[in-house]
């Protein structure tokens, strides 16, 4: 009996990475809802971490970003991304506005410790409750985030190792999207973590005071 | 970048990645395609905003699946049809709209050159009237009174007919191309055009052309008025759906033929669009359907140009017809299911089902006056009538009433 217990409760590599790709769908979802990168008419509410999250139901950008989140997935489960970038830039100008930061750390178990030390297994409704707080902090971002006027475009990117597998041809060297340091203001967000992954989140922003 | 890196020694490699602000070990990668588009017009959002509270169900989503069928209860709806009529020379052309049902229950359908009135009272049929030799009819559409009949013609002319002296009354020149879809409203009767132009006539003066609406790049094939007047939607073979205010919309005005601008406009649908229906019992609701690569119906809200619902369809949606006495729409469909289907509103369940209602791809459909039949016309050359609703039996307080109201009449 406590053996199944254990493996119930105790989240493995798979399952660790099911979670952060789960939560970075919801959050890009929730980030171009509010941030209005798409119309609100294309939203749908979901029911997620026990709140309600706005989902995308265009259905070209949902292919899209599942497209990407496939990929982003099986980097994980390598370990070799170490941060994903949302940019939200402007359509004319292409300058980058905004900047949703949200880094992975793989934190392994490390081997010299004996099975007796090893951490706890963190429970599944802990986990859920901190994801929910970086997206409550996501849908409150909207009090402080300067109002994006002009038509925006989003662009997601993923820092890897540089011996990351990569598809040829569907991923392609990039600039960070960074913005200029004078301009901006940053703002930490929450992080959450399972057995296998700690995302630390982080929103940047051009603001000319 | 990398390269230079390589060639430099570990040294000046750190110190320039540096420099940088790249760190050596790390690579950034953004996916090869660029996010798509936004497909709505991103202006509207807080109207949008503010109308979309009022629009929402309490369980309801955008896109629902069509896999649930709800059988009405006690209800057995045709898998075959009531009757059948032969319609040679009925012209395969997804562009045209050649049959139209007036209220005196007079069904007309144009084969190439000639129009034929069905009288669906006693069955007869009598031939109105011919078009010029070099011509086709492109399009037909009735009154409200079901007195006159309008006809588009290939060449870009539309003919107003008395139907019961058989006569031409006038013949409008003014557009270019075929005229492929028409709608009347009062005295107005509006034409889309092959070149993408809405024309307003007013049949009673003499220049008849009161107003142009450009708002599509390409063929207008789906035109349609709402019941009250105050709006006109229009579809087209560009993709976009345009919904035009009929106050604002230039009628009335003088002869200097003002061009204006839809009230909204939507590029959802990625086929062209000529399924266009205004909702009979609630008006601000407009359902539009697209062809080939769409086969999606969208609903509309009026006033605000919300999208309401989306409905997957498994193939080219040609028409959508609103019953008018329960909440449910008939679709005909093209290849591959060649199909009528019936839909409830607002939950989107099927009810019903007809696959190869026809032999080949359904093109045509009017609803009967008394809003049970729906006459479908097809590429195999057959018009069929399906019986799709029932006429609501009265409560007997009504009943009572207009029982009332005839003995009054009698009385004076």
């Amino acid at each position: 009996m406590p053996v199944a217990q254990k493996t119930k409760a105790n989240i493995t590599l798979k399952g660790s990475t099911e979670v952060v790709t789960e939560f970075f769908k919801y959050a890009v979802n929730s980030i171009l809802f509010n941030r209005g990168v798409y119309p609100a008419d294309d939203f749908n509410m979901v029911k997620k971490y026990g709140l309600v999250v706005l989902v995308t139901s265009d259905e070209a950008l949902s292919a899209y970003l599942e497209k990407i989140l496939t990929q982003v997935r099986e980097w994980l489960v390598k370990g070799s991304i170490a941060r994903l970038v949302l940019a939200i830039v402007s359509k004319e100008s292409r300058v980058t506005l905004e900047r949703w930061q949200f880094d992975v750390d793989v934190t392994k178990p490390s081997a010299a410790e004996g099975e007796g030390s090893a951490p706890p297994p963190k429970p599944e409704t802990e986990i859920n409750a901190e994801i929910r707080a970086i997206i409550k902090q996501i849908v409150s971002s909207v009090t402080y985030l300067p109002t994006l006027s002009e038509p925006c475009a989003f662009n997601i990117l993923a820092y890897t190792s540089a011996d990351a597998e990569v598809p040829e041809g569907e991923w392609l060297d990039t600039d960070p999207h960074a913005i200029e340091a004078g301009k901006a203001e940053a703002v930490k967000l929450r992080s959450f973590s399972t057995n296998h992954h700690k995302v630390e989140a982080m929103v940047a922003y051009r603001y000319e005071g | 970048m990398k390269k230079a890196v390589q060639d430099a020694s570990p040294r000046t490699a750190q110190i320039l990645a540096q420099a940088c602000g790249i760190e050596l070990n790390k690579r950034i990668l953004s996916f090869h395609q660029p996010a798509p588009q936004p497909t709505t017009d991103p202006s509207l959002n807080e109207a949008r905003k503010h109308a979309k509270p009022l629009y929402t169900r309490p369980g309801s989503s955008v896109a629902p699946s069509t896999s649930t069928v709800a059988q009405a209860k006690g209800r057995k709806l045709p898998s075959t049809a009531e009757r059948v009529l032969d319609a040679p020379g009925l012209m395969d052309d997804y562009y045209l709209n050649l049959l139209s049902w007036s209220t005196k229950n007079m069904l007309a359908v144009a084969l190439s050159d000639t129009t034929y009135i069905w009288n669906a009272q006693t069955g007869t049929v009598d031939a109105l009237g011919t078009v010029p030799e070099d011509t086709y009819i492109a399009s037909l559409d009735w009154t409200a009174d079901g007195s006159y009949l309008a006809i588009g013609l290939g060449t870009g002319e539309v003919e107003l007919w008395d139907v019961a002296q058989q006569k031409r009354l006038r013949s409008m020149a003014g557009h270019q191309a075929q005229v492929g879809s028409l709608s009347w409203w009062d005295h107005i009767v509006s034409s889309g055009c092959a070149d993408g132009s809405i024309f307003h006539h007013d049949v009673r003066v003499a220049q008849h052309k009161v107003s142009e609406l450009l708002g599509h790049t390409a063929e207008v094939c789906g035109l349609k008025w709402r019941e009250d007047g105050e709006m006109l939607a229009s579809g087209g073979n560009d993709n976009v759906v345009n919904a035009w205010e009929g106050r604002t919309g230039g009628i009335g005005n003088d002869a200097n033929c003002l061009s204006v601008k839809p009230k909204w406009m939507k590029r959802n649908h990625t086929a062209a669009v000529k399924a266009l229906a205004w909702c009979p019992w609630q008006p601000s609701l407009l359902a539009t359907g697209g062809g080939t690569s769409d086969c999606t119906l969208h609903f509309w809200s009026a006033q605000t140009g919300a999208r309401l619902h989306s409905l997957v369809t498994p193939s080219q949606i040609t028409n959508v017809v609103w019953s008018p006495h329960t909440r449910e729409f008939a679709t005909t469909h093209g290849f591959p299911t060649n199909a009528i289907m019936v839909h409830q509103y607002p939950t989107l369940s099927q009810v019903h089902e007809v696959k190869n209602a026809h032999d080949a791809r359904v093109l045509y459909a009017a609803l009967s006056p008394d809003g049970t039949t729906l006459a479908s016309g097809a590429a195999d050359e057959n018009i069929k009538f399906w019986k799709l609703w029932e006429v609501p039996r009265k409560s007997k307080r009504e009943e009572r009433n207009s029982m009332g109201g005839i003995k009054m009449e009698l009385i004076r």
